[in-house]
């Protein structure tokens, strides 16, 4: 009976003891790709940098005047929320937080009386919003983890083009922002009509000596503005899904940390209960051997030896 | 500086920095046609065509990169190219290329107006180019 116990609890503990081996080798995993989806990050920036300041140079030259990409519609019918989390579970509230932002979004738009439409990329994202009956208009699945620039442009294809047809009037990003190993947030940003960041402070300085040095353009302004801008989305886009993939890699790492860990608390706990159960079964057992000891001893004539253990185990067995 | 001026010549893509170093001249062709930059230049944008971008250093010898389309920001003696793709000689993979220019010609033969087989020759006759001047290069 206590021999059971004891039988099932070492089975408990095994398989406590594999599960924790399959989360420290995500744990790991994680941890070694948030350092080369950080470098991703960071590799991305000049680019990025440096097509915002050609951007804003093209706009002081007084290109773009009417670029649809440039101008907020006067009404807005209906937005795009380009939603980005991950394909995979096990990341901890990192989808959760997303989609949680998303639903605000959604209710905010919904109030003010527009329609919506949403872009999802990441397969928990799709399929938790599909089930809970959101307008999708699209779903992007299988690169969350290492997007590459072919995945931006595909993303951010498929809003442009509703946008210049006038589908959408504002199309705004969903993403988690990777601050650092230890903070990511989840951030709404608008993406089109482009409001084109300032430029960052070292592209200023550069530019600090002649204050606003007259262009030379070739072709014209506006034709390169119109090349450049739908470049600019797509860098947009992929800062987001490089921004995406090292905070879910992050998430991950943490949550699968903490699954380490507790397996470990977990184990502790069951072995001390298994070694319990063990004494205690122990314990019984001599307790019986004693008991029938003493009993043998006290009327050794009256009943013959062989007739009295014969039942009193048979007995003890049932 | 100011008495040897050289260009800090910077090739950026969307995934990374290709290429870093400084030149006494680029020459790269926007869609009007080659122009080349020297130290001192006026303010510059333009968007570049599917062709070869060089980078002549000071020591005489010259890099080239391939680029398929992108643009490029000269001001205060940088030269910045942005492109969704670029190659170093030493990237391109020969074989693919001669490979893309067979079917691209094939394309070609059965219709003549097609600009995606149009595009793709470009884009594999450039990336040959480049390539054969690597070689060359690399011989001399």
């Amino acid at each position: 009976m206590a021999g059971g116990q004891e039988r099932i609890l070492r089975r408990r503990i095994s398989s406590v003891q594999s599960t924790k081996k399959i989360t420290r080798a995500m744990e790991l995993i994680a941890a070694s790709r948030i350092v080369r989806a950080q470098a991703r990050v960071r590799a991305a920036m000049p680019y990025a940098e440096t097509i915002t300041e050609v951007v804003h140079d093209l706009s002081d030259a007084g290109a773009g005047a009417n670029n649809p990409l440039l101008n907020p519609r006067p009404e807005i019918r209906k937005v795009a929320l380009v939603v980005i989390a991950a394909d995979r579970g096990l990341c901890g509230g990192y989808n959760a937080f997303v989609q949680r932002a998303a639903e605000a979004s959604v209710r905010e738009h919904t109030r003010l009386g527009r329609q919506y439409g949403i872009v999802a990329v990441g397969r928990k994202v799709e399929s938790y919003l599909r089930f809970r009956d959101y307008t999708i208009d699209a779903a992007f699945t299988g690169f969350s983890e290492q997007p590459s620039y072919e995945d931006a442009r595909a993303v951010a294809g498929r809003v442009l083009g509703p946008f210049l047809a006038e589908q959408y009037d504002l199309v705004e990003v969903i993403y988690t922002r990777f601050v650092s190993a230890g903070t990511q947030e989840v951030v709404v940003r608008p993406l089109i009509p482009i409001e084109p960041d300032p430029p960052a402070p070292s592209a200023e300085g550069s530019h600090g000596d002649d204050v606003s040095p007259a262009y030379d353009f070739e072709p014209s302004p506006d034709a390169i503005l119109e090349r450049l801008l739908p470049r600019y989305v797509e860098a947009r886009v992929f800062a987001g899904l490089l921004n995406a993939a090292a905070s879910e890699h992050a998430a991950r790492q943490r949550a699968m940390k903490a699954a380490t860990d507790n397996a470990d608390d977990l184990i502790v706990s069951l072995t001390r209960v298994m070694n319990r159960a063990r004494q205690d079964s122990i314990t019984t057992e001599i307790m019986e051997i004693v008991s029938g000891a003493e009993a043998l001893r006290q009327n050794p004539v009256e009943q013959e030896p062989d007739r009295f253990l014969v039942p009193a185990d048979s007995q003890e067995l049932a | 500086m100011a008495d040897n001026p050289t260009l800090q010549v910077q090739v950026v893509s969307p995934e990374e920095i290709l290429y870093e170093g400084t030149a006494e001249m680029v020459v790269c062709r926007t869609s009007d046609g080659d122009i080349a930059f020297l130290p001192g230049h006026m303010p510059f944008l333009g968007a570049l065509g599917i062709a070869k971008v060089r980078v002549l250093l000071p020591d005489e010898d010259e890099h080239v990169i391939a680029v398929h389309g992108g643009f490029v920001e000269v001001s205060n003696d940088r030269v910045l190219v942005l492109s969704d793709v670029a190659e170093l000689p030493p990237e391109i993979d020969i074989p693919r290329a001669e490979a893309a220019r067979q079917r691209a010609r094939a394309a070609l033969d059965l219709s003549e107006h097609d600009e995606e087989a149009t595009e793709a020759l470009a884009r594999a006759e450039l990336r040959l180019e480049v390539a054969g001047v690597a070689e060359s290069s690399a011989a001399s």
